[in-house]
């Protein structure tokens, strides 16, 4: 398991945490994203989307009522919202453990609340809000590919500073 | 006169599994929805199940009801309809492999409907008024979307939301506000008792000439006021009078902005006749703006009745008009999950 916490100051910082990224994403990373309502799960997604080259972010929304949403980017996206689902079988039965491993990336907000089925190769990214515009982020990563993800992002991270 | 051509549609893009029986001249015979039957009770309760499984389980039944509402038989059926976009793809796919099953069956033409497009063709289907050229505006718990409909079927994407569909937006202030499910109606019945100029919430967008909108800022920024700086979800604001003016100012802010950007889209595009589709025109206070916004600059508004407002079957009745063209869809039809 390997792990980073972060302190963002507004929005523009985490859009610039979910561009960078979102360029170490390999094929089938699960990424769950947890925070209450407002913490912007949703615009880190879309950041996220940048990094991977999606053609147009606009195009990013909030899947709570649709459920998942489907962009084609360097991967393809899988972008779920579990907040409506009555149980865990709900989420099962949308057929999450096929969009594991369909080579794209799967994005799950409220990932929290399907804890039972998410794979144990996964990033998990806690949002916490300060204030109306500081997030505290917290990244952990367990399983060959979602460390390594984190092991490279952590690298650009420090060499950057 | 010529027999009417018998549509059967079908319905599975998201929580409601649905078919409707319609005529080649546009009269709804049935429009049956599971969740609003007996039938939903009989399985399952209210909440919706939302599962590709719940579609299967429920599609035979609600196809042989729908059938039954409009007494028909299954071999008068000319045509078989489905909505393939867009949604959540292994629920489409559920309708759509019905479709072609009964198409192949009865050897009738399939015609596939983007669900959209239907939301706001459903305006154009009671209404004998000319309806296009129009501006066709959706606005449900997962769309919020802008299209310059020269007909109905040549349609331009204009904008949407970036981020939260308005009917989403109610939903979660009214979880914000403690108002329980259903959310929009429950937080429309606590506007009744606010000031709507108690908050001045954000309008994103408002002015400016992009038509788009955003609705996250504004649930953000209810979140803060109900809930003070260190805002904890779980510690929800009591029932008196601020809840009701937060209420009333979210509302206010939402529909203007909603409101504005469409009148601003009629007037962009010089066609003067703007259609609203979708679950939140059944907002009374959206469709009193609207109301008076159209009669203020001239434009002619359509509005469906609240049984073609909702995820309905009926709505593809677009179908008619792809029929007339001959524009079939082929065995190989596939589910989609975006609209564009």
């Amino acid at each position: 398991m390997k792990q980073i916490t972060l302190t963002v100051a507004n929005l523009q910082e985490t859009e610039k945490f979910g561009r960078d990224l979102g360029r170490y994403l390999l094929p089938n990373t699960i990424i769950g994203l947890n925070g209450p309502l407002g913490a912007g799960k949703t615009h880190l997604v879309k950041a996220i989307a940048e990094g991977l080259n999606i053609p147009n972010s606009a195009s990013v929304t909030s899947p709570t009522f649709g459920l998942i949403h489907e962009y084609p980017s360097r991967l393809m996206i899988y972008h779920f919202d579990v907040y409506r689902l009555p149980n865990e079988e709900a989420f099962v039965d949308l057929g999450a453990y096929e969009y594991y491993e369909m080579g794209g990336v799967c994005l799950i907000e409220w990932a929290d609340r399907v804890k039972n089925h998410l794979p144990e190769d996964r990033i998990e990214i806690h949002i916490t809000p300060v204030d109306e515009q500081q997030r505290s982020i917290q990244v952990v990563a367990s399983g060959t590919i979602s460390e390594t993800i984190l092991e490279r992002f952590a690298e650009k991270l420090n060499g950057s500073d | 006169m010529t027999n009417p051509v018998y549509f059967l549609a079908l319905e599975s893009s998201c929580d409601e599994t649905a078919a409707a029986v319609f005529t080649d001249d546009r009269r709804i015979l049935s429009n049956v929805v599971a969740s609003q039957t007996e039938l939903h009770a009989r399985f399952g309760g209210v909440v919706p199940e939302i599962a590709s499984r719940a579609h299967l389980r429920n599609l035979l039944p609600v196809i042989d009801e729908s059938l039954r509402q409009a007494n028909i038989r299954l071999e008068q059926i000319g045509c078989v309809v489905v909505h393939n976009m867009p949604g959540l793809v292994g629920s489409l796919m559920m309708g759509v492999s019905a479709a072609k099953i009964l198409s192949l069956a009865l050897n009738v033409p399939l015609i596939a409907v983007n669900h959209i497009l239907g939301h706001i063709y459903a305006c154009q289907i009671p209404d004998s008024r000319p309806m296009y050229p129009c501006i066709g505006f959706v606005v449900s718990g997962g769309h919020t979307a802008l299209f310059h409909c020269q007909d109905p079927l040549t349609v331009q994407f204009l904008g949407g939301t970036r981020d939260d569909a308005a009917g989403e937006a109610f939903d979660k202030v009214a979880a914000i506000l403690g108002l329980g499910f259903p959310g929009g109606p429950n937080l429309e019945k606590e506007a009744q008792k606010g000031d709507p100029n108690a908050y001045q919430f954000p309008r994103t967008f408002l002015k400016e000439d992009r038509l788009e909108f955003s609705f996250s800022g504004i649930k953000t920024a209810v979140l803060y006021t109900a809930q003070g700086q260190d805002a904890k979800i779980s510690e929800k604001i009591g029932s008196g009078p601020t809840r009701a003016n937060i209420a009333a100012s979210f509302q206010r802010a939402v529909v203007e902005v909603l409101v504005s950007k469409a009148i601003q889209a009629v007037k962009k595009f010089r066609v003067n006749r703007l259609a609203v589709g979708g679950g939140v025109i059944a907002n009374q206070a959206f469709r009193q703006l609207l109301i008076q916004e159209c009669n203020k600059y001239g434009i002619e508004l359509f509005i469906p009745p609240r049984d073609l407002c909702t995820d309905n079957a009926a709505m593809a009745a677009l179908a008619i008009e792809k029929y007339k063209q001959g524009d079939f869809a082929n065995l190989s039809l596939d589910a989609e999950a975006n609209f564009i």
